[in-house]
């Protein structure tokens, strides 16, 4: 076959227009929301469980400093992270004692302030795009045709099966080469349909005039201090899926995987370097 | 000279490409950051978020009171620890005897009313969670005059649009003041406190009264109150943008997040 052939008969539309644009959207308003978050932290590093919690109180997680050294301490569990975590250098090398360093978050200097209006001003974007992909997604058959995971995936021998392709580095769908396998549409669901609204709504429950508004919140997420801590915990999930998701990217054919998360189309799938490979 | 210049352009092609960059830079969000159009943006969202919560929740909606096994065994202090006037520590010498709470501006009757007086108004009793902008809360009970009754009492001008707090203590080299707004002033859990967990309200705690602003921040809850003034405009007081944070720290006038 020719390239011309490919084009004509083999080209599939990969991702649908709406995908893409929510992709490099999120992309963009994700990291904001993270860094702006991490700024955020950095003006009180310490989490707690229940409605309260301050320095009188005990934090389950603390990143502070001991002046000379950086800590992270987890329960009663200690590690030390000196350059990174609780002390660090800052451009000019002076020491900085704060949780996150200034590369990490916006704004680069302690401006809580700031942060907090970065915070609050993209988590409009975050949660309105949210919502539109979900609801564009129901509409157009995303959820149902590629996300949706079939009678014959719910088995431990096929997930079983397709962790042991994800060893071997064998990316791609048994049963239709063009469909997401299983744990891709697992960390997909887990990501669209728990991750994202449980980062938003522990964010929602944080604020005193929302509890006011919908107190039901603070009882789901087991009081305010509680909503932090998995807010916290939440976006260091999103941190996880993003790492995994980038190392499948480079891992299946960065250039292919890029190339259809921007023009939509995919490679044609009986190329053999390509092996129907996909992030 | 030849280096120098040699640097500038440097300096100005690398400006240029964050600039340009897609903003995801680090440069990138710090040059935004500072830009005035982009901030301006960013505080357009503040607006957008008070609106949403009116909309969302009653203006009478009580912010959650919790029980009385809830109350942190130790509630943090913060900010000032004691008013730092001559004429609040010749008060404090006084046990607060001869004190009177000034309330005056846009009101028809203005007032001064003695700690006596106001512990013999009708109070109400609140076990709330105090959040500050930082992130960590407490939780305490608190009795006070609902702010809502002195208002009345003075009667609040039409006029009015916010009510402003001034306090005994400096904060830094700047006195401390906080202002909200008439509907937070007339929301029922919005008090004059005097007494705090079943006791008279301490010095460090913001003795004789503090505000207490349930839906909102911990920086509105200003201590130390010495007087209360009714406006129609804020730019007239202090860095004019309302309170000592939103004046300093640059913090928002709507604390509701």
């Amino acid at each position: 076959m020719d390239a011309t052939q490919y084009m004509t008969q083999d080209v599939a539309k990969r991702h649908r227009l709406s995908t893409r644009i929510w992709h490099w959207l999120n992309a963009l308003v994700a990291t904001i929301m993270l860094m702006s978050g991490l700024m955020i932290f950095n003006a009180h590093p310490q989490l707690y469980w229940g409605d309260f919690g301050s320095r009188e109180d005990y934090a389950w997680l603390q990143i502070d400093d001991t002046r000379t050294t950086g800590f992270v301490r987890i329960g009663d569990v200690s590690f030390e992270t000196t350059g990174v975590l609780g002390l660090s250098l800052d451009a000019k090398d002076n020491v900085r004692r704060v949780a996150f360093p200034g590369w990490a978050t916006i704004p680069t200097a302690y401006d809580l302030a700031a942060a907090r209006r970065w915070h609050f001003a993209f988590a409009w974007v975050f949660a309105l795009g949210l919502t539109a992909f979900m609801l564009v997604s129901l509409f157009n058959g995303h959820i149902r045709k590629d996300l949706h995971v079939r009678r014959a995936e719910w088995r431990w021998a096929a997930l079983w099966s397709d962790i042991k392709d994800h060893a071997r580095l064998r990316f791609g769908n048994k049963m239709n080469e063009s469909h997401y396998n299983i744990i891709q549409k697992f960390s997909y669901i887990g990501v669209i349909f728990l991750l994202l609204p449980l980062l938003i709504l522990t964010g929602i429950t944080m604020s005193p005039a929302m509890n006011a508004a919908w107190p039901w919140l603070l009882d789901l997420f087991g009081g305010r201090q509680s909503a932090r801590s998995l807010h916290f915990i939440g976006a260091v999930l999103m941190i996880l899926f993003v790492v995994a998701h980038l190392i499948m990217v480079l891992l299946s054919g960065p250039i292919t995987g890029i190339r259809s998360m921007i023009t939509g189309r995919a490679m044609p799938k009986s190329k053999p370097d390509q092996g129907g490979r996909r992030p | 000279m030849t280096d120098d210049r040699g640097c500038f352009r440097r300096r100005d092609l690398l400006r240029g490409v964050t600039l340009g960059g897609s903003g995801l830079l680090l440069g990138g969000c710090d040059v935004m950051n500072e830009n005035a159009t982009f901030r301006s943006a960013l505080r357009g969202a503040e607006k957008l978020n008070q609106m949403t919560h009116r909309t969302l929740a009653d203006r009478a909606a009580l912010a959650p009171e919790y029980a009385m096994s809830d109350i942190s065994p130790v509630f943090k202090t913060n900010g000032s620890l004691t008013g730092t006037s001559t004429d609040y520590l010749a008060h404090l010498q006084n046990d607060f005897a001869d004190w009177r709470l000034r309330i005056d501006g846009l009101v028809a009757n203005p007032m001064d009313i003695g700690l006596a007086a106001l512990r013999a108004m009708p109070s109400r009793t609140q076990i709330t969670r105090h959040d500050c902008v930082e992130g960590w809360s407490a939780i305490a009970q608190w009795q006070g005059t609902p702010l809502r009754l002195l208002l009345q009492q003075a009667q609040l001008s039409p006029r009015a649009k916010y009510i402003v707090f001034h306090c005994a203590d400096n904060y830094g080299a700047r006195p401390y003041y906080e202002s909200i707004d008439v509907i937070d002033a007339f929301h029922p859990q919005t008090i004059l406190a005097w007494g705090m967990n079943g006791e008279t309200l301490p010095i460090k705690y913001g003795a004789p009264v503090r505000l207490r602003v349930e839906r909102q921040l911990g920086y509105k809850h200003a201590k130390y109150v010495m007087r209360v003034e009714a406006t129609d405009d804020l730019s007239k007081f202090h860095g004019g943008k309302g309170g000592y944070w939103e004046d300093v720290g640059d913090y928002e006038y709507y604390a509701g997040i």
